[in-house]
């Protein structure tokens, strides 16, 4: 099962290596990672995704909260909770057809065009994964894609739950 | 405030700390701090001869105290010398700060002469780790690496010291730091109260109790109360391999030692229990054996102050999140006054069970006229020493009829390498011993495989003066490796005996000790006289022993705890 572990955690050198090294020393999975800075700029929030049985999610869980760095941990997936991904894609558009049909699923996708060359256009779309994952398939069926970059999955927990120091 | 160079303030930060021993070895990067501790005698340097042996030094020496052992050693080798020695402490929970140089900041990543990324290199095996970056933060790093290392699950601290920073040409203001808390780090040490009732409930209600105690009752000094809650429920208590010492294995409720070479009655009492009571102990692999198998009929309460540790490798039906000494006092205060003597009547009936498992006598053995032992040779070294010696041991064969055969009445007494099983650990390890307890017996109980992984510390107790008595059980074979060989691979002795072993009396002789051989059994008693006799000398007992003897009893693999083997041809 998906999880979606978010962390709290001192925005220190080498604390990012940690949580990771949790991860490969322990032989659990990383699906996707997503950490910056947060609006405290000594904290940074981790958000990382992992597939795992309960059992697991809760070593995983432990093991990321003993270590020093760590102030908080939550698995967003026990509760509601909104995530979101954003994914830069970048399609070829060498004909009028292609560029019309590109524009049509920006559209219905809510994207956003935000670079254009003779060639191709850059996509920016955000949402689940699964709506990233169906419009990079859509624009597949039209036309070539070039390349692509996703960000990993953030969320927060719904309400008032939060992850404070 | 005082101005001092960087160098200057690592040694002063370690004297207001209260440190007094660090082991360790000069190199380039660290060489402004050891002019340092030249200029000083508050902190005495103890000079090894393997970065190694100074990791396992300071490792005894705060498994024989309680404090923290400091190393202090150079950039690249020096530091990557350690990490085994880390990783021994880490897997122990002994606490440990590892001070290590550093090619100078601007050279970082630059793959400098002796550069290793030691923060990378020990990251799995430490607690926590700095890179210090500037000369104004040596004192507050250093202070918490003490502070983490020695508070929650204690384990090793790497600071990493690049030489710009520690600079005797340039100074600094010094300040001691006051304070050294972190919001993200507050091991919590009380048992949660609705946790602690249901755990006196269950224990009380239980008809088989049993606690099993490990290294954990020992990290935070619980032996006088762990021993109260064994009095009050008159419950056996087993303990770990780590745990020995912490409850008297000379008390009348101690069944020994459980787990893979544990007694028949540790492990039938486990497997039997309605109840257990682990303190401090992480039911690892080596005492569950197969864990679908493991203790069908007990309500486990799991004690440790780790959550982690908890519910990893067994499910505990009851967690308790807290230090063993706060949660046996917690316990305590529930049980309130019981009428002893209705606990001892409730328990009779488990007594008596255990009393059958006992009259198996699992431990003992066949004397032979003509060849030693090694089990009679730990009795010996047990009866010389009257049992109030500090034991340190190796890895192998040696390190389980120690642990079995010798028994320990307190804690702190028994140092060996129970998780990482370091060969090569017990001879450093009673150096530490001794420099903690200069006028404590320290014994190494080793073999002739793990004696030679550090030998060459025979050399430093000749600098210190160290009195230790080394007890070399040896086989001419790698013991455990062979005993495996005979087990499971139809005794095909693949590497595991050495047919080119050096003259031991006369290498103890070279490093300036004395060295004393014994053949036959009818040696071994006055020869261990003239060892113990001997209170200012090292002397190294190299002892001809069977070569064939296995360690009973054994597990049986898959087997559940009690599916043990107890001599080569009888089995449960």
């Amino acid at each position: 099962m998906k999880r979606i572990i978010s962390v709290l955690m001192e925005n220190a050198p080498g604390a990012l290596s940690r949580i990771v090294g949790v991860f490969s020393q322990r032989g659990y999975n990383v699906d996707s990672l997503c950490v910056a800075a947060t609006d405290d700029k000594s904290l940074s929030r981790l958000t990382i995704t992992t597939v795992a049985d309960d059992k697991v999610i809760e070593q995983i869980t432990k093991q990321v909260n003993k270590l020093i760095d760590v102030l908080k941990v939550t698995d967003l997936t026990n509760g509601s909770h909104v995530e979101r991904e954003l994914m830069l894609i970048k399609v070829a558009t060498r004909s009028d057809l292609i560029r019309a049909e590109v524009n049509r699923n920006v559209e219905i996708f809510r994207a956003q065009i935000v670079d254009v060359d003779v060639n191709n256009y850059t996509i920016q779309v955000t949402g689940t994964s699964d709506k990233l994952d169906a419009f990079a398939y859509t624009l597949g069926q039209t036309t070539e894609i070039i390349e692509a970059s996703r960000t990993g999955i953030c969320g927060l927990a719904r309400g008032d739950k939060a992850l404070r120091p | 405030m005082e101005m001092m160079s960087g160098a200057a303030m690592v040694v002063r930060t370690l004297k207001d700390l209260g440190i007094k021993h660090v082991f360790g070895y000069p190199g380039g990067a660290v060489l402004d701090i050891y002019d340092a501790l030249y200029a000083q005698e508050d902190v005495q340097h103890i000079l090894v001869r393997h970065e190694q042996g100074a990791a396992h030094m300071a490792d005894g020496y705060a498994r024989s105290t309680g404090l923290t052992g400091t190393v202090l050693v150079t950039s690249g080798p020096g530091a990557t010398n350690t990490l085994t020695g880390i990783a021994t402490a880490y897997m122990d929970s002994i606490p440990m700060v590892v001070l290590s140089g550093q090619v100078p900041s601007m050279h970082i990543g630059e793959d400098a002469f002796q550069e290793t990324d030691m923060v990378g290199c020990s990251r799995p095996i430490v607690k926590h780790s700095f890179l210090v970056k500037r000369a104004e933060d040596i004192p507050l790093a250093i202070a918490k690496a003490y502070y983490i290392a020695n508070t929650g699950r204690p384990g090793p601290v790497v600071v990493d010291l690049p030489k710009d920073i520690v600079n005797v040409l340039e100074e600094h203001p010094y300040h001691f730091p006051e304070d050294v808390t972190m919001r993200s780090y507050n091991p919590t040490l009380k048992g949660h109260i609705k946790q602690i009732k249901k755990a006196a409930q269950t224990l009380l209600a239980a008809k088989r109790p049993i606690l099993y105690v490990g290294g954990g009752a020992i990290a935070c000094e619980a032996s006088a109360l762990v021993t109260q809650i064994a009095e009050k429920l008159n419950a056996p208590v087993t303990s770990t391999l780590m745990g020995l010492g912490a409850f008297s294995s000379v008390h009348p409720q101690f069944v020994g030692m459980l787990g893979m070479h544990g007694t028949l009655e540790a492990n039938k009492g486990m497997h039997n229990a309605d109840c257990i009571l682990a303190l401090g102990a992480r039911f690892d692999d080596r005492v569950t054996n197969n864990v679908a198998k493991f203790c069908p009929h007990a309500t486990i309460i799991h004690v440790d102050i780790d959550p982690a540790s908890i519910s990893k490798t067994i499910a505990a039906h009851i967690p308790v999140v807290g230090s063993v000494d706060k949660v046996a006092q917690q316990l305590l205060e529930q049980f309130g006054s019981i009428d002893n003597g209705d606990q001892q009547a409730k328990m009779a009936d488990w007594w008596q069970q255990i009393g059958q498992w006992r009259e198996r006598k699992c431990l003992d053995y066949k004397a032979d006229p003509e060849v030693i032992k090694p089990q009679e040779v730990i009795e010996s070294v047990y009866k010389h020493t009257k049992g109030d010696a500090y034991v340190s041991s190796d890895v192998g064969q040696h390190q389980m009829f120690a642990a079995l055969y010798y028994p320990f009445a307190k804690p702190r007494r028994w140092i060996n390498s129970g998780g990482l099983g370091t060969m090569g650990f017990g001879l450093p390890a009673a150096m530490g011993v001794q420099m903690a307890h200069p006028e404590a017996t320290s014994v190494v109980i080793t073999g002739d495989g793990s004696i030679q992984m550090n030998i060459q510390e025979l050399s430093t107790c000749l600098q210190y003066k160290l009195p230790i008595k080394i007890i070399s059980l040896n086989n001419r074979a790698l013991g455990m490796v062979r005993q495996w060989q005979d087990m499971n691979y139809k005794s095909r002795y693949s590497s595991s005996y050495m047919d080119s072993m050096p003259d031991f009396v006369k290498l103890a002789e070279a490093y300036g000790h004395i060295g004393i051989q014994v053949n036959h059994p009818d040696e071994l008693d006055e020869a261990m006289a003239r060892c113990f006799a001997e209170k200012e000398r090292l002397v190294f007992m190299d002892i001809m022993i069977d070569q064939n003897e296995h360690v009973y009893p054994m597990q049986i693999k898959f087997g559940a705890m009690d599916d043990l083997r107890l001599s080569k041809t009888e089995r449960t």
